[in-house]
């Protein structure tokens, strides 16, 4: 329950910001951050809780970004309406993805991969059909009012991305409260034991990629309706996918708070090299990639980790 | 409550379980000792449904359960633990011994607190907050006790708990064993199979004892009377073992 307080209070204080903060450029960092965080926390549900490592996250998001902006160019659908569609579009991608992969019992580098491969697939398709734009992408309407979930200020989009990133905290701390959740880290941490222990593996996994592809997918709406575009390249290039890995693995892998905390380094980190070293085309990936290996060397358990070492310890016994 | 007929397991070429049976009455401690890689290990990989037998059945609490995937089996009443432990290393002892009495307990509060009692009975009191890889050998082979009984399980496959402990940890496991298999607190009591090279545990605990060599069973009956048939010598210490043995008593007992 103190963990659900933190949430709250968390949820608070960034629903007061507007309040006083009334700087565009900041409010768009706290967007940006908090959109990088529900990226994170949609990867971490699979690969922080449940240990299978996807490389092309880009998928669920892509789809996400495509059902919100394709319903609503090519059908006229209203957007709070698309959304739940977009939400049943990234859930169903991630059933099929993992009935291909989990029922054949790929894991490890085959499953990244294959996550991979399917991303670019898709990307190629979105290149490929009229309906998604092509290779010029889709424009949704401007029409800045709730009722169109777009808005006139910065404030409506931050309360937009903070009821999802809410969403992402509550499912990560009832993957550490529940049942469920103490399955889908005995999935992670052994499968033979797990199914020795009554888990049934394939089902667990199965669910894992589903809410965390709708998780993603969410991100993908969010993407479409602040930015009001999507092309291919955004939807399903791998830079996405990067970064919805990033953050879990800098902040902490399955934990609650990782996503969030690695999203916001990874700002930090952004805004610095930017202020460094200019908008030099690669840059940031180069510096993405340097902290990935250093904190795969040696903070294989993020932030977090540092963070929880005192309780660590005590759990360790060698207090 | 168990009966397995007829089981044979092929790997490639090598025939690990060659059309052993067995039969395990509810309430009883049966044995199953057999010398290295005769295929005890494979034996209960058959039963508990981790691998599919080329050819027999198996039969648990009177239901045909040949085939179906291992949580099934576990959610039936079998639960087994590993020669070679393996423990959700990244997870204190609570939490991993949780995951087993999930099976029955849906709240996570109940669970916890089933797994913290279930703990207790093995002698990982002591031990909750520790994580599962800073554990001796003998913990680890408690938290597999541990993590199976918490199933709740009527039968209870023990592959090797007692390998690597010292004899006075053999010692201290033996009681908590017959504890499992006598039932207390209210606890009913487990029916044991158990895969053992102890003999002293053995002896001791098992009201019946199977022997396997090669892959085919050899053996069946009281623990001493298995013990001294010359088949069984034999296959331990090879042929023409127990006449040796016989000659060497009998010419002991002539001086
Ligand atoms: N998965 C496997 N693949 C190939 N051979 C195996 C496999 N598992 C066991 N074996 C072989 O089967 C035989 C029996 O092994 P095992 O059941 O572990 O024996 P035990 O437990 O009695 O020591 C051994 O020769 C072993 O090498
Ligand atoms: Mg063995």
């Amino acid at each position: 329950m103190r963990g659900l307080a933190g949430i709250a209070a968390f949820a608070v204080a960034i629903a007061l910001m507007p309040a006083f903060v009334t700087s565009g450029y900041a409010l768009n960092a706290m967007i940006m951050t908090l959109y990088a965080a529900l990226l994170g926390q949609a990867w971490n549900v699979l690969g922080g809780f449940g240990g299978q490592f996807s490389f092309g996250h880009a998928l669920f998001f892509g789809t996400g970004a495509y059902t919100m902006a394709v319903l609503q160019v090519n059908f006229g659908w209203n957007a709070w309406a698309a959304l739940p569609a977009a939400l049943a579009a990234g859930g169903a991608i991630g059933a099929a993805i993992g009935a291909l992969t989990f029922r054949y019992g790929l894991r490890g580098s085959y499953f990244a991969l294959v996550t991979l491969a399917f991303a670019e697939v898709f990307r190629i398709l979105a290149n490929t059909f009229q309906f998604t734009g092509a290779g010029v992408g889709l424009m949704v309407p401007l029409s800045e009012r709730a009722a169109d979930m777009q808005f006139a200020t910065r404030a409506g989009y931050l309360y937009l991305i903070l009821a999802l990133v809410l969403v992402g905290f509550l499912v990560s701390w009832w993957l550490k409260h529940s049942r469920y959740g103490a399955w889908l880290q005995a999935v992670r941490d052994n499968e033979e034991s797990a199914a020795a222990l009554g888990v049934d593996v394939l089902r667990v996994k199965l669910q894992a990629i589903v809410v965390s592809g709708v998780l993603m997918a969410a991100g993908g709406a969010f993407y479409v309706q602040y930015l009001h575009y999507i092309d291919p390249h955004i939807a399903y290039g791998p830079a996405v996918s990067v970064e919805a890995l990033l953050a879990p693995i800098i902040g902490g892998m399955g934990t609650v708070w990782g996503p969030l905390l690695g999203a916001a380094l990874l700002h930090v980190l952004g805004e610095t090299t930017r202020n460094l070293m200019g908008d030099a085309p690669g840059i940031n990936l180069a510096v993405y990639g340097i902290v990935l290996v250093l904190m795969v060397s040696f903070l294989p358990r993020g932030v977090m980790g540092l963070l929880g070492t005192r309780r660590a310890a005590r759990a360790a016994g060698d207090a | 409550m168990l009966e397995a007929s007829g089981l044979t397991k092929t790997f490639d070429g090598l025939t690990a379980v060659e059309g052993a049976s067995l039969h395990v009455e509810r309430g009883t401690i049966v044995g199953l000792i057999g010398p290295n890689g005769a295929g005890k290990t494979t034996l209960f990989a058959l039963l508990s449904g981790f691998l599919g037998p080329d050819a027999g059945r198996v039969v648990f609490l009177g239901r045909d359960v040949t085939g179906l995937p291992p949580h099934l089996i576990c959610r039936l009443g079998m639960a087994r633990t590993f020669q070679i432990v393996q423990p959700f290393g990244a997870q204190t002892v609570r939490e991993n011994v949780a995951v087993g009495a999930h099976l029955r307990h849906r709240g996570r509060a109940e669970a916890l607190a089933h797994a913290e009692r279930i703990a207790h009975a093995v002698g990982l009191g002591a031990e909750l907050d520790k994580l599962a890889v800073n554990l001796t050998i003998a913990g680890r082979k408690r938290l597999e006790l541990a993590r199976a009984l918490a199933t709740g399980p009527a039968l209870l496959l023990l592959d090797e708990v007692l390998a690597g402990l010292n004899p006075q940890e053999i010692t201290e496991v033996i009681p908590v064993l017959r504890g499992i298999a006598a039932g207390r607190d209210g606890t009913p009591g487990v029916t044991v199979l158990m895969i053992e090279h102890v003999m002293q545990a053995v002896m001791n605990l098992a009201d019946r004892v199977y022997v396997l060599a090669n892959g085919r069973m050899i053996a069946e009956g009281a623990p001493a009377e298995v013990t001294s048939d010359p088949a069984v010598i034999e296959a331990y210490l090879g042929h023409g073992a127990a006449e040796r043995l016989r000659r060497a008593y009998g010419a002991a007992h002539a001086a």
